[in-house]
């Protein structure tokens, strides 16, 4: 066989893997540009869409603070759920966990010598229970699904417990202007929601951990592949007890900006199913149920839509009843939408 | 001979701009076993897959099946026209009875309502007939590979298929399994049927094939009737060139031997690992050859830590050190090189760039956190000029790559860590041939500038080819250790003897 001297054939066949390797990297590439812009036309959409429904009211200063503000809890809440789905795990129980961090710092924030230190009680008491559930699921190799479903009754139960299953009040709680302040940029023109650039810096936060620190290739790695993290030499039991640590922290400071809002709290009623609106915007946001792929930035898009969602539809005057319909359908018509654009990528 | 078959003529298959087959002529007779043979890439899977009806094949060919001219249309066109494949992943549902399985698609009913009686009757006598040792009603979950595959035998008999596709079936079979496989093909034979039996492995082809196919880059390149089936030819037509050119083996521990690098004592993970003890130098390549299931792997993932040892303890230039986990063999400097790199070794939505800096991310950041983005770029992009990575940018996700170029990258990781031991598990599986021989002489340059490298490997040339010593694994145990010398080289037969307990039978 003359190696030195190819028939015509030959060359044709060794030219054309190359060929189609750059055809098949191109067509990545486009792909990766589509998933990076995600939902952004559909959150552009609907906001235009309202806005004409609305007769011009959406794109006012007014109703755009009022959806950053109505943003804010649901945006802090997912973005943590976004460091727990993108491992390939869930977690239930962040609603309950909000509502036992509230209560937590509420009581604290009654007694007069530690006031203010209510804040960091509510932040610590979230941190606590993710890393309950984050040990639980890497130590004792439990189902995050099970090991979250069973946190979110039981500290459910415990947020009740706290406050003896009364609505703890405190009108002079500390720090209340990030409840209910703004934040003045131009004095009279644009001022921002405290609550708001929280959960802006708690996005800016997490990009910055899950894209320019090890951990974050970690997390991703993780999600990816687990056996090949686990060889990789990657120690993965750390990594999942600090995703729901995160998880955790996070609803513990949603906790603290919904009881900062209220001046009260209440074990029963606080955070009912907010982990479906968390969950909700993370898929929303294209990021993978079996983990791995995803972005905060598609999850801060998601948390959007569904605040753009409940204010326009109010703001067109749709009926309560016909609201809850509506986001449904609208949640899966989005997300199958983002499949179908997707199709043929290696995993979804 | 009598009439052919199954007659395909000038059959080919183009994806784009891509030729998967060119012109491809292929006769198969009833009553023989066909071995079709090829590297991967070379077009096997896309013939099967026109044969199936999975892929419609360009204008211009012809099949005829018993000399009618057929259109084969749809999964279900090749059922139709009589062809049956058996996939090297077998396709049956765990979870429902080996009766269920054999009807999947045809269940026989009454009036709406499954009838399991009837179902299980039916394929009584078939199973029967093919000499199976469980019931119609046994859940599929409860076989062993060797009657799964059976099962899928009796569901393409039950069809009434007259040619049956096997892809590469024992792959998964212990020795014993293969061997009543192999029984069974030749039975089938006997009754007429006419068999593809697509392998790589050598001895298979020798035992089973009437006639052999071989396929190079999608084109037919020779047929063997039964007296001219040799390795070698066989091996010539698949790589096309000599084979003694094709590994690469300058390194010469014999000139220069270095110190002991790596040794386990005693390795025993009370269950697959019984009490392995070996020793690989520095600048030695060390083959550790066996059959399937010899528990080889089991002994590399326990010398990394990756499964927990019961007994042993394994020793780094001259020191006991404790492994419990992968991360500590990485950082004690020895790197393992899974044979699973899709599922234990790759992150295939990850880009090339992470996937080669993954080992090395903690040793690199600043702060001890934050990522060295610099450094990881340069480090890829050195990894893909160093290895030969064919791929348009660091940043493409891995997933994309060839096998072989898949092989490199990962390979980019564990070359980044600079281990004094590499212990590399099947590293040319699933890799075209262009790629192994690149493989072949990286392996080659390591064992150059010291590295300590152990192969496991059931190619056999392979472990000729590249390894200055031979380790043989039977059973869990040490069988045996073969050195390459001068004047006599390693031979094929003396591993196979040890791997199998021949040579205990010669003895005696």
């Amino acid at each position: 066989m003359p190696h030195d001297n190819p028939s015509p054939a030959e060359a044709a066949s060794a030219a054309a893997p190359s060929f189609a390797a750059a055809q098949e990297t191109k067509r990545q590439r486009t792909r990766l540009i589509i998933r990076a812009a995600g939902m952004l036309p559909v959150l552009l959409l609907l906001c235009i869409g309202f806005h004409f429904l609305s007769d011009g009211r959406f794109f006012t200063g007014q109703n755009l603070g009022i959806v950053l503000q109505q943003a804010a809890v649901n945006t802090v809440l997912a973005a943590g759920m976004t460091f727990v789905i993108l491992t390939g795990g869930i977690d239930l129980s962040v609603g309950s966990i909000l509502a036992a961090a509230a209560m937590a710092g509420l009581i604290v924030s009654k007694f007069p010598d530690l006031g203010p230190l209510w804040l960091p009680a509510a932040v610590l008491t979230g941190l606590v229970i993710g890393v309950i559930n984050g040990a639980l699921i890497a130590l004792l190799r439990l189902p995050p699904f099970i090991v979250t479903l069973g946190s979110l009754t039981a500290v459910r139960g415990l947020a009740r417990l706290l406050g003896a299953d009364t609505t703890v009040f405190n009108p002079s709680i500390p720090y209340a202007f990030i409840g209910n302040g703004s934040l003045t940029l131009l004095p009279g023109v644009v001022s921002i929601p405290w609550l708001s650039v929280i959960a802006l810096l708690v996005i800016l936060g997490s990009w910055l951990v899950l894209r320019r620190t090890v951990l974050g290739v970690h997390i991703y790695a993780v999600g990816g592949n687990e056996s090949a993290a686990r060889l990789a030499g990657i120690k993965v039991w750390a990594v999942v007890i600090f995703v729901y640590g995160v998880s955790g922290l996070l609803a513990g400071l949603g906790g603290a900006m919904q009881a900062a809002r209220l001046y009260a709290a209440n074990g029963l009623q606080l955070g009912q199913s907010y982990e479906l609106d968390a969950i909700t915007a993370v898929i929303l946001g294209g990021t993978s149920f079996v983990g791995g792929i995803g972005s905060i930035w598609g999850t801060l898009v998601g948390a959007l839509i569904i605040a753009v969602l409940s204010n326009g539809l109010i703001l067109t005057g749709v009926s309560d009843v016909w609201q809850y319909v509506i986001k449904g359908l609208v949640i899966i018509g989005a997300v199958a939408l983002d499949r179908y654009r997707l199709q043929g990528s290696a995993r979804t | 001979m009598g009439d052919p078959i199954l007659e395909m003529r000038r059959v080919s298959k183009s994806f784009f701009s891509i030729k998967a087959l060119r012109n491809v002529d292929l006769t198969v007779y009833p009553g023989e076993i066909h071995a079709l043979m090829g590297e991967n890439g070379a077009g096997k899977s896309t013939l099967m897959k026109i044969l199936s009806g999975a892929y419609r094949p360009d204008p211009g060919g012809e099949i005829r099946i018993e000399g009618r001219p057929v259109r084969i249309d749809g999964p279900l066109g090749g059922r139709a026209a009589g062809i049956s494949i058996i996939y090297q992943e077998l396709s049956l549902a765990p979870n429902l009875s080996v009766a269920e399985n054999i009807y999947l698609g045809r269940e026989i009913s009454h009036s709406g309502l499954l009838a399991r009686g009837a179902m299980r009757a039916g394929v009584g006598p078939m199973l029967e007939r093919l000499g199976a040792d469980f019931a119609p009603s046994t859940l599929v979950a409860h076989l062993s590979m060797g009657q799964r595959q059976l099962v899928e035998i009796a569901r393409a008999l039950h069809a009434r298929s007259k040619i049956l596709i096997m892809d590469e079936p024992t792959t998964a079979l212990s020795a014993g399994e293969s061997e009543r496989l192999f029984a069974l093909i030749r039975q089938l034979r006997a009754e007429g049927l006419a068999i593809i039996y697509i392998s790589h492995r050598m001895d298979e082809v020798y035992a089973l094939g009437d006639r052999v196919t071989v396929l190079r880059d999608g084109a037919l390149v020779g047929s063997l009737d039964k007296p001219q089936i040799r390795a070698d030819t066989i091996v010539r037509l698949m790589v096309g060139r000599e084979v003694s050119s094709f590994y690469k083996k300058d390194h010469d521990p014999q000139a220069r031997l270095g110190p002991p690098v790596l040794a386990a004592v005693d390795i025993t993970d009370g269950r697959r690992v019984k009490g392995c003890s070996l020793t690989v130098h520095a600048g030695e390549v060390v083959g550790l050859a066996g059959l399937i299931g010899a528990g080889r792997t089991e002994l590399a993932h326990l010398i990394i830590g990756a499964s927990p040892k019961t007994s042993g303890h394994v020793e780094l230039e001259g020191r006991a050190v404790t492994i419990r986990t992968p991360g500590e063999a990485l950082d004690a400097g020895i790197a393992y090189l899974t044979e699973d790199r899709k599922a234990l070794g790759l992150f295939l939505d990850m880009s090339c760039l992470d996937n080669i800096n993954l080992a090395m991310l903690g040793r690199d950041a600043k702060l001890g956190c934050i990522l060295d983005r610099d450094k990881a770029r340069d480090r890829a992009n050195k990894a893909f000029a160093a290895l030969g990575i064919r791929a348009a940018d660091v940043g493409v996700t891995a997933g994309g790559l060839s096998g072989g170029n898949q092989q490199k990258v990962l390979l980019s990781r564990l070359l980044a860590t600079t281990p004094k031991v590499l212990i590399l598990d099947e590293p040319t599986r699933g890799v075209d041939v262009g790629a192994k021989s690149e493989i072949y002489s990286i392996i080659d340059n390591l064992a150059k500038s010291g590295t300590a490298i152990l192969v496991i490997s059931s190619d056999l040339p392979e472990v000729i080819g590249i390894c200055d010593r031979v380790i043989v694994m039977r059973a869990g145990r040490i069988a045996g250790e073969m050195r390459r010398a001068a004047t006599s080289p390693l031979s094929q037969e003396d591993i196979m003897a040890l791997a199998t307990g021949m040579e205990q039978l010669d003895a005696s």
